[in-house]
């Protein structure tokens, strides 16, 4: 765990912590005034390391310990409404247990940000990553990002509270981070002065829409078949700006802190002459970009595609960015029971993304790395050689492949 | 959020404010006495107040997009999250004038639930929200005996042998709701000792109402108002008779009305005039064949019920509240202590 300082960053330092700590100390940095935790593995890292924090002197916001997950995201949504910058998260079931407290935050346009340690859904029980429980709510209005490292980690926290909060948007941000992967094994991280975070990120101001005796407004009456397409439609049109909020917060944050990818959307790896581009969301980028490196020595003309953002889901980038591809295989680490080629959630949304396109390459599905279960360098191999088999014969033996799995 | 707003007790009908921060625009039915719990509630709290309220006849029947009654600014919370919405709020308030975010001030915060979002779904928020000493808040729970917004389900809360829509009345089965009602208030009171206030209401005894109201929001902390409310839809009677219909409540025992501040329990109204042996109980057959709900009742389920109320009072450690039967040795014990 890493050393607490009473005065919390005021220069630049270099810490050793997990993706936990990392997204704790973002909320110290932005100042959050109101956290609410509840205990699940493994999410709850970042509410110990926050608790911390808290007891030492080192932040000073309203810290909650519901009495469960319903409840955590009830408080946080409620403190949002009278303008408190609010941080909460859950994990697996325990995000599901706040369900209808997830689905109303983002009805009522609340900038909360919450942190999903991604893990399996229960029965049976396991502690490991899968990413069913965040992607439950990506028709709700929630921006949906997956984290790939701790730096990552602490910085799109920032970003989140800056996007979540501008008011072209007012739409809740959940960081997905896998289980153990991410919320508990550590790497160094660049974390950034107070004063470049003030400098980037401003105080949340609900303006009109805020809480408070001095303005008495009534927030969510019944309003029935009369209004509830327009509201609906403002939701939706708060997500269709979104993009374009983010690229902007985006860019300043590369400016003031001097880090990040190009594009905040997707991370390309090796993907410009890539014949076959292997797409995923967080950790296993990591062992994917070995055996993408290691494919490539050995002359194969392959790539990896991170996609990030989930919500909104980044259809023009990946259109540009796979349209030149012949083969691209997708590892979903998730499941969708019953769902058309019995296939993965992201391999889904892909799909329908690529559907327009004039040029479309053969597009393969691969569950993997299920409940925690590490993919390794081979799978990645083996999964790059069948969907080679489908390109070099311009025919797909099987959609849906589930991967180092037994019979 | 350490200071409350000085809201002295109302001496008299005449000095109720004449403010109404409860207005035109609800569309509750004819003699809903929720409707005049949340009139006087707001009444007695005024215009610096936040008014949270769950999912229930109050959310859906009060406040219909373009036409709320709240002139205090009002928020809809989840059916079971009375407690969390109270939490919620104050909590954001502390923090944010605690640093210098947003003007110190005492800002009132009342959450309202229903029996349904109260007694049955919300009790494990509102229990956590009763636990927050550091935060003044209030919650109001209206109960009138079901899911009387849903079409008159049975609650946690409903009495035994009422009809509802979920325990009707059947060839084969005359009561099916043999659930005895949830002794809610001394439940938080019991469980929350730090509470500095607990109480149960009446709408109709308002100036009473209006006064509990007044000391929860006084008293520091997380306080708890019980009420009783006759439906004129649930309950099955004509809606001039709502009023009458509380009074006969207390008047047979049924609900006890009192206080706990800080620990020390007081009877008050006709309850207290019963525990002191100045008033009887009215038999609870003039308040039960008055309503509909209970029209299927024989004489044995009339006698269950005054079995019931007479046990309450003449058996229990505290009448009307504890349900626990003190042990002949024990009650000696008591007493030559005393």
């Amino acid at each position: 765990m890493a050393t607490v300082q009473t005065k919390l960053y005021e220069k630049e330092s270099e810490e050793l912590i997990s993706g936990s700590e990392a997204i704790g100390i973002a909320c110290a940095l932005a100042d959050v005034d109101v956290i609410t935790a509840y205990p699940i593995r493994p999410y709850d890292t970042v509410m110990q390391y926050v608790s911390r924090l808290k007891a030492d002197g080192a932040f000073d916001f309203d810290y909650i310990i519901a009495e469960s997950e319903h409840s955590q995201f009830e408080i946080v949504k409620h403190a949002s409404a009278v303008g408190a910058r609010t941080f909460t998260g859950s994990s697996g079931v325990g995000w599901f247990y706040a369900f209808e407290a997830i689905t109303v935050t983002a009805g009522l346009r609340m900038p909360v940000v919450a942190m999903v340690g991604n893990r399996a859904l229960d029965d049976p029980g396991a502690f490991g990553v899968e990413h069913n429980d965040a992607l439950a709510v990506r028709d709700l209005g929630w921006h949906l990002y997956w984290v790939a490292t701790a730096q990552e980690a602490l910085d799109m926290a920032l970003i989140a509270y800056k996007v979540a909060e501008d008011p072209r948007v007012l739409l809740p941000f959940a960081l997905s981070c896998d289980g153990s992967f991410l919320t508990h094994s550590q790497a160094i991280v660049q974390v950034p002065s107070r004063d470049q975070v003030e400098k980037f990120l401003p105080p949340y101001k609900r303006g009109k829409l805020q809480l408070h005796p001095d303005n008495p407004i009534t927030v969510a009456p019944q309003v029935n078949e009369d209004w509830l397409m327009e509201i609906r439609k403002q939701t939706d049109e708060a997500m269709r700006r979104t993009p374009e909020v983010i690229k902007e917060a985006y860019e300043e944050f590369r400016e003031i802190f001097g880090r990040g990818d190009p594009s905040p959307f997707i991370e390309e790896y090796m993907c410009e002459d890539a014949e076959i581009i292997v797409v995923g969301m967080g950790t296993l980028a990591m062992p994917t970009r070995v055996a993408i490196r290691r494919m490539r020595e050995a002359g194969k003309k392959v790539g990896f595609l991170r996609v990030k953002f989930f919500r909104p889901f980044p259809a023009e980038e990946l259109q540009k960015a796979l349209g030149n591809a012949k083969g691209v295989a997708v590892i979903d680490r998730d499941y969708s029971y019953g769902s058309p080629s019995y296939g993965g959630v992201l391999f889904h949304e892909l799909r329908s993304t690529m559907y327009p396109m004039d040029k479309r390459p053969l597009m393969l599905n691969f569950i993997a790395g299920l409940g925690g279960r590490e993919v390794m360098v081979g799978d990645i191999e083996q999964i790059v050689e069948t969907t080679q088999t489908a390109v070099d014969t311009g025919k797909i033996e099987q959609e849906t492949t589930w991967v180092a799995v037994r019979e | 959020m350490a200071t409350v707003q000085d809201l002295p007790q109302i001496r008299g009908v005449k000095s109720i404010p004449v403010e109404e921060f409860y207005s035109s625009g609800h569309r509750t039915c004819q003699g809903c006495e929720s409707a005049l719990v949340m009139r006087l509630m707001i009444k007695a709290a005024g215009q610096r107040t936040i008014v949270l309220g769950s999912t229930g006849c109050m959310y859906v029947a009060n406040t219909t997009y373009y036409s709320t009654p709240w002139v205090v600014p009002w928020m809809h919370t989840q059916l079971g999250s009375a407690g969390s919405a109270a939490t919620g709020t104050a909590a954001g308030l502390s923090a944010m004038m605690r640093k210098g975010k947003m003007t110190d001030e005492p800002i009132n915060v009342i959450a309202f639930c229903g029996d349904g979002g109260g007694v049955d779904m919300g009790l494990s928020a509102l229990s956590a929200a009763l636990q927050h000493d550091e935060y003044n808040l209030l919650i109001v729970c209206y109960d009138n005996e079901s899911y009387a917004n849903t079409d008159i389900q049975a609650s946690g809360s409903t009495p035994w042998g009422a009809n509802t829509t979920f325990s009707p009345v059947g060839k084969k089965i005359r009561n099916m709701n043999v659930r005895e009602k949830k002794n809610m208030a001394p439940m938080m009171a019991v469980g929350h000792p730090n509470m500095k206030y607990v109480a149960t209401a009446c709408a109709s005894y308002g100036l009473d109402f209006n006064n509990k109201v007044r000391r929860a929001l006084t008293a520091g902390g997380p306080t708890f108002i019980h009420c009783i409310d006759p439906c004129p839809k649930g309950w099955d009677y004509d809606p001039k008779y709502s009023h009458e219909l509380g009074m006969l409540a207390i008047e047979t025992g049924l609900w006890t009305q009192y206080e706990i501040i800080e620990g020390e329990l007081s009877l008050n109204g006709p309850s207290r005039a019963i525990s002191k042996g100045i008033r009887k109980r009215k038999p609870v057959e003039e308040y039960l064949l008055r309503q509909g709900r209970f029209a299927h009742f024989l004489p044995e389920d009339i006698k269950h019920v005054q079995d019931r109320v007479d046990e309450q009072w003449e058996k229990w450690w505290i009448p009307g509240l504890i349900p626990i039967t003190p042990q002949p040795d024990e009650v000696e014990t008591a007493e030559e202590a005393e």
